[in-house]
């Protein structure tokens, strides 16, 4: 019986409101831009933050990454003294006195240097990674063909060495690469394999010359192998300039046990380079520490976007407020003839309530519909990624119907509160 | 045959205050109607016959005295009370008709009934029949605004009539009409009469209160003068409009 009336009043409104189609559909227009405003730009904030916070990943939340960076006074002395030699970064030393920390289960060192690596007639700018064999399991690499370095190759000082794809295809356009022999400087590498790199955010290049070239024209050779042919003091030459630096490491990668070991290491580890480097020859990246910021300034570009839409659902809802109130002195008569004719004051209410409702929660789906819609058309047009939430699109619609409610309610209950004798005069 | 009269009216009064300026309309009036009569009311604007007509029609309340209607105390009743008293022992007819123009002459006909929780599809064969009766039954999906006035107020009166109300309260049903369409709706009213419905009319015209068996003449507040006629000129007419 209830929902029998309930039933009847809701085709009434629906009623009502299809009678003046345009004034509906203008007044829904405020919540269905709310709504779909907000599930729109949480959509597309979601998804901006969500690329970042996958680089992030892959490099491994439970990893760090100890970095040589050059310090910014030696710079000068580069210019100043002809047969200076800037001396800084990492050392196999450091890698040793990492054994110390606890919490950690395996670190991986690795030199970059850049220069021509050559095949015959060919050339190809690179870089010369020195590493060993775990290399492969702890940054994203796929091996394509042959085999990665082994520890026999670095025990050995093997002369051997894997290429990226891409440069494989630069410097062997006709040839079958493995079993070739490619240069280094004066050395030769015969290539055991062929790998593609996955990430490399960790590799990318750090300031100076080589900055903007391509990352992945990589040659992986063992350690050992760098270290005795190639050396550590690398001297580059110019037109008229001339730098050396002697780097013995460049980089480490330290995997610890769990997530947990890593912020408490991490104030350790700097505490122990820091006695042994008394110049700020190194930096320590530490891909948690990106994610928890990036955590927190998503939450806040998300409070931004959705106050922002919420406003836009507040104004949407002031609009339906308005109109319904004017609807309510357009139809002082019709409310009059009701009451005279046996309706309660409540049945006004809820007669003018249920067309707010009907309004707010057509916009609300609308503005769903639209708002879904408009993120997959961003992602088809621009490369931007976007990722909707379900919560998002319940959330702008639950408020859409509160909306709908509580700014119904007053225009109804002035409807309801109308002498009846006075809207029956009413003109 | 004596029967318990539907409305009882003892020492009603009813005061307004507009402001500073307090406004007696109704300075005790007693009344009794009882079951098939045909009242007119009278009076000139002020005399206070709108608001006995009000408080007849249970929209007003009175600030003092007693109104019986159909035996029960309206004056004990509350808001949702009241309305649904109205709904089920009133009906009304307005002189603008009244009508709900988003509704077609069906729908219309159907409100009461709608407040007392009855689905049209129910009582279509109901709200048909007092279509047909008031000469609309070809006409049931039209909107009011594509009916004239005469065909109008019989719309207002089939509705009136719906829910089978104790009292059919009218308030200057012709005075929108042309005098042609208006004697008609006058018959109308005969004949409704006729079957047994007790009316009340309140009205300008000598011609309209003509009609009537009692004409009330309200002055100041009070009634003022009463006149009862015998039946037998609206009776003489009722073979001419059948």
């Amino acid at each position: 019986m209830r929902l029998g009336s309930l039933i009847r009043i809701v085709q009434l409104g629906l009623k009502s409101l299809m009678l003046h189609k345009m004034r509906s559909a203008l007044t829904m227009l405020g919540i269905i831009f709310g709504v779909c405003s907000v599930i729109a730009m949480l959509a597309i904030g979601e998804g901006a933050s969500y690329e970042a916070q996958e680089a992030i990943k892959k490099l491994g939340s439970s990893n760090i990454i100890i970095r040589s960076v050059k310090p910014p006074s030696d710079n000068k002395a580069a210019t100043a003294g002809r047969s200076y030699v800037a001396e800084y970064g990492l050392t196999y030393a450091d890698l040793g006195r990492l054994d110390t920390i606890p919490g950690i289960k395996r670190v991986l060192p690795v030199r970059i240097i850049r220069d021509e690596i050559r095949f015959n007639a060919m050339v190809q700018q690179g870089q010369v990674i020195g590493t060993r064999p775990l290399y492969a399991g702890m940054s994203g690499v796929e091996l394509v063909r042959g085999r990665f370095l082994t520890d026999l190759d670095e025990a050995r000082q093997n002369n051997v060495c894997v290429l990226t794809l891409n440069l494989a295809a630069n410097l062997f356009p006709y040839q079958d690469p493995l079993e070739q022999e490619v240069r280094v400087g004066p050395d030769y590498f015969t290539v055991v394999g062929l790998l593609r790199e996955k990430s490399t955010i960790e590799k990318r290049p750090q300031a100076g010359p080589v900055e903007g070239q391509p990352l992945d024209n990589n040659i992986y050779v063992p350690l050992s192998t760098a270290r005795a042919r190639i050396g550590e003091t690398i001297i580059r030459r110019g037109a008229g300039t001339y730098e050396a630096e002697k780097v013995e490491l460049h980089q480490l990668t330290v995997q610890f046990h769990s997530d947990d070991a890593v912020l408490v290491a991490v104030p350790q580890i700097r505490a122990l380079l820091l006695r042994f480097h008394p110049k700020p020859d190194f930096e320590i990246i530490v891909p948690l520490e990106l994610l928890i910021q990036r955590e927190q300034t998503k939450r806040v570009f998300n409070i931004v976007l959705g106050s922002i839409a919420a406003i836009s659902l507040l104004v949407g809802g002031i609009g339906i407020m308005n109109i319904m109130l004017a609807t309510v002195t357009e139809r002082t008569r019709e409310i009059g003839i009701r009451r005279a004719l046996g309706a309660r004051r409540r049945d006004i209410t809820t007669q003018f309530l249920v067309e707010t409702v009907v309004l707010s929660i057509g916009g609300g789906l609308i503005g769903v519909v639209v708002g879904v819609a408009t993120p997959l058309v961003v992602s088809a047009l621009t490369d931007m990624k976007t990722i909707i939430t379900p919560l998002s699109v319940v959330v702008a619609f639950g408020i859409s119907g509160a909306v709908g409610i509580v700014f119904g309610l007053y225009p109804a209950r002035r409807a309801a509160s109308l002498d009846p004798i006075e809207a029956l005069r009413h003109e | 045959m004596l029967t318990e009269p539907i409305i009882r009216i003892e020492k009603l009064e009813k005061t307004y205050h507009l402001g500073e300026v307090e406004v007696r309309a109704l300075r005790g009036v007693d009344l009794s109607i009882t079951r098939g009569e045909y009242v007119a009311i009278m009076g000139a604007s002020g005399s206070g016959k709108s608001t006995l007509l009000n408080v007849l029609g249970c929209l007003d309340r009175p600030t003092a005295g007693k109104f019986f209607l159909g035996g029960e105390d309206v004056a004990a009743m509350d808001d949702d009370a009241l309305s649904a008293f109205r709904g089920r022992t009133l009906g009304f007819v307005f002189q603008s008709y009244n009508l709900i123009h988003q509704l077609t002459v069906i729908e219309n006909i159907h409100v009461p009934l709608f407040y007392k929780g009855r689905d049209l599809a129910a009582c279509l064969d109901h709200c048909e029949s007092l279509a047909r009766l008031v000469g609309l039954g070809d006409r049931l999906d039209h909107r009011p605004k594509q009916l004239s006035g005469g065909q109008q107020q019989r719309v207002a009166i089939a509705r009136a009539l719906v829910n089978d109300p104790l009292l059919i309260l009218a308030d200057e049903p012709t005075g929108n009409l042309d005098s042609k369409t208006g004697v008609e709706i006058l018959d109308l009213f005969d004949q409704l009469n006729a079957s047994g419905k007790t009316i009340v009319l309140v009205t300008h015209g000598d011609e309209v209160a003509g009609r009537a068996q009692r004409v009330l003449h309200m002055k100041d507040g009070v009634v003022d003068r009463e006149v009862t006629r015998a039946r037998r000129a609206s009776r003489a007419m009722e073979p001419a409009i059948a």
